[in-house]
């Protein structure tokens, strides 16, 4: 009878929530990775161990006289995208983050300024990025007020279906991923550090520089992480905003699933899986994400 | 000091101003652009002011079944939010004490906010696929025939779509938590259990209202994350497609404003659900204070 009288643990409460991790994460993770080495025709996927399905993504890659290889060249393209909607969410993530911890007095108005900034998080995806048509369009606000200034002669294409429309809606939706950990960041600075460097006589730029940037590199890690891996495994975006001609890896995989080629897109999902991990493991080098909470 | 209104703190307020218009500005002009006339065309200037647009959209002329679509991603929506609550709230209660398993369950927790979406979602579709194949093998070799009659598939919303979506909202409901309990005075609980409460009436009588209106908060990012997901759902809905997957295979076909009614509806029922929860979380604290 001795079993009966032991205390049930408080960790047992963490099983639902487990089982569900392990039935839709870690099975399906490690299901990827085993059915990207298997054979398929047009019907059924077959059980096997072949490296087929990843030599034929890198099939020509190292031929270095013809061009770059598809593979490469989708990768570099989602490179591109990463670095330049990071940069973007990082500057206007950084300074609405900043202005909302410094210069907003009142808590109060504080959430209130905070909630406006994540309410949009919580609709449409899909809406926001069509939401940008009536403005960037061919007859859009933006060509008829560039075409009215007599600033452009005809209307101009590349504002919408475009790379300049994809980094756009990326930013747009995904700059509060940057607010949120950075706001978080600066709301633990104890402000009698920046008191003590204002009455040693930095100005506002050095105290920004020295104090609070180095202060925030966790919050910024952490807001990285989250816009480089969503870009990165992005297809909806790169498909509705670059009206579907612009590659992704992740419609590369999407694609391959709808003609039923699961291993080879089981195959792509283990390399852009492999390297967000690199990714995120050489950013997380600089944190303990834990603490940060 | 840094809050004095100097410059700075203008230019500061300006730059903040234009950042909230970026953010709402072009929901604002689909919802201006729906309420067009029958002429309507996808850019300004506005033909007219109706309601043809919504009228459209509710008789489902040009567009697919959206009314059960919606239905469906609200009925997934109302599930997912109640398991997020259910099953982050009571994880969180086990991670305020170290368990066996509890770093590998945190890593799990972060790598699935950070795993793309579409490696995800062919995972699950995988592993239901290899369920399938599994079930009619059964079938077959055991003449069962309940399933080689009626068997068809074990993809669906209620099993892989329900699943594949608790993977993303899960997580922010045990972030939330554990930033409910970094900052949670354990005094009282030991007041109560001082005092000769059971654990559960501890939680019940003590925890519960203090955690209450995070719980708030937990449940509508569970709605609203469910009713809006796309990449993790786009492969595992098997026949019923949810609203976000509708719309988007609506943004390559549609060419008339009806979209937009669509948007206007979905942004609408959005923004009421974060109204309803605010308004409850401010209820709550008042309540409680």
């Amino acid at each position: 009878m001795k079993f009966l009288k032991l205390k049930p643990s408080v960790g047992l409460l963490s099983i639902p929530y487990s089982l569900i991790f392990i039935f839709f994460f870690f099975i399906p993770l490690i299901l990827t990775f085993i059915i990207s080495f298997w054979d398929y025709n047009e019907y059924s996927i077959i059980p096997d161990f072949i490296f087929e399905n990843y030599s034929y993504i890198f099939k020509d890659c190292l031929n270095f006289e013809k061009d770059m290889c598809v593979t490469f060249k989708t990768y570099l393209s989602t490179f591109i995208f990463c670095f330049i909607t990071w940069f973007f969410t990082l500057i206007i993530g950084f300074f609405v983050a900043y202005f909302l911890a410094f210069y907003v007095n009142s808590i109060t108005w504080q959430i209130v300024l905070f909630l406006l900034c994540t309410i949009p998080f919580w609709t449409s995806n899909v809406i926001r990025m069509i939401s940008w048509i009536p403005l960037l369009g061919r007859n859009g606000l933006v060509n008829d007020f560039l075409l009215s200034t007599g600033l452009v002669d005809a209307p101009q294409e590349w504002l919408l279906y475009s790379g300049f429309s994809i980094v756009l809606a990326f930013v747009h939706l995904y700059t509060l991923f940057m607010i949120v950990p950075i706001f978080n960041s600066m709301m633990r600075i104890d402000k009698s550090i920046i008191e003590a460097a204002y009455d040693n006589g930095a100005n506002g730029l050095q105290i920004l520089w020295n104090v609070i940037i180095p202060l925030c590199k966790p919050g910024i890690v952490i807001g990285s992480i989250f816009v480089i891996t969503v870009v990165m495994g992005d297809f909806i975006t790169i498909g509705i905003m670059g009206g579907q001609q612009i590659p992704s890896i992740g419609k590369i995989i999407y694609v391959e699933m709808s003609y039923l080629q699961l291993p080879a897109a089981a195959a792509n999902a283990v390399i852009l899986l492999a390297l967000t991990l690199l990714i995120i493991w050489i950013m997380t080098k600089m944190i303990d994400i834990r603490k940060e909470l | 000091m840094l809050n004095k209104k100097n410059k700075t703190y203008y230019v500061c307020v300006f730059f903040f101003c234009l950042f909230v218009l970026f953010l709402y500005g072009p929901t604002f002009t689909i919802v201006l652009l729906s309420f067009q006339g029958p002429d309507g065309g996808l850019t300004f200037p506005l033909n007219g002011v109706s309601t043809y647009w919504f009228e459209e959209l509710w008789r489902g002329g040009s567009v697919v079944d959206i009314g059960s679509a919606f239905k469906r991603s609200i009925i997934l929506g109302v599930i997912v939010m109640v398991l997020t609550v259910l099953l982050s709230v009571s994880a969180g209660l086990a991670f305020r004490k170290k368990f066996w398993g509890s770093d590998t369950l945190f890593f799990a927790t972060v790598a699935s906010l950070i795993v793309p979406s579409i490696v995800l979602s062919l995972g699950v579709a995988l592993q239901f696929r290899l369920l399938d194949d599994f079930t009619k093998w059964l079938g077959s070799t055991f003449d069962i025939n309940y399933i080689n009659e009626f068997f068809q598939t074990t993809l669906g919303m209620f099993t892989s779509g329900l699943g594949a979506q608790l993977t993303w909202t899960l997580p922010f409901g045990l972030l939330i938590m554990f930033a409910v309990f970094n900052r949670f005075d354990k005094s009282y609980e030991e007041a109560a259990r001082d005092l000769g409460a059971s654990p559960w009436k501890t939680f019940k009588e003590v925890v519960f209202p203090l955690i209450a209106p995070s719980i708030i908060g937990i449940a509508l990012f569970g709605f609203t994350l469910s009713y809006d997901e796309l990449a993790r759902s786009s492969q595992v809905m098997g026949a019923g497609n949810t609203l976000p997957l509708e719309l988007k295979g609506l943004t390559t076909t549609v060419t008339t404003p009806v979209i937009y009614a669509l948007g206007t509806v979905t942004t609408f029922v959005s923004f009421s659900v974060i109204g309803i929860s605010i308004a409850c979380y401010i209820w709550l604290k008042r309540k409680k204070g």
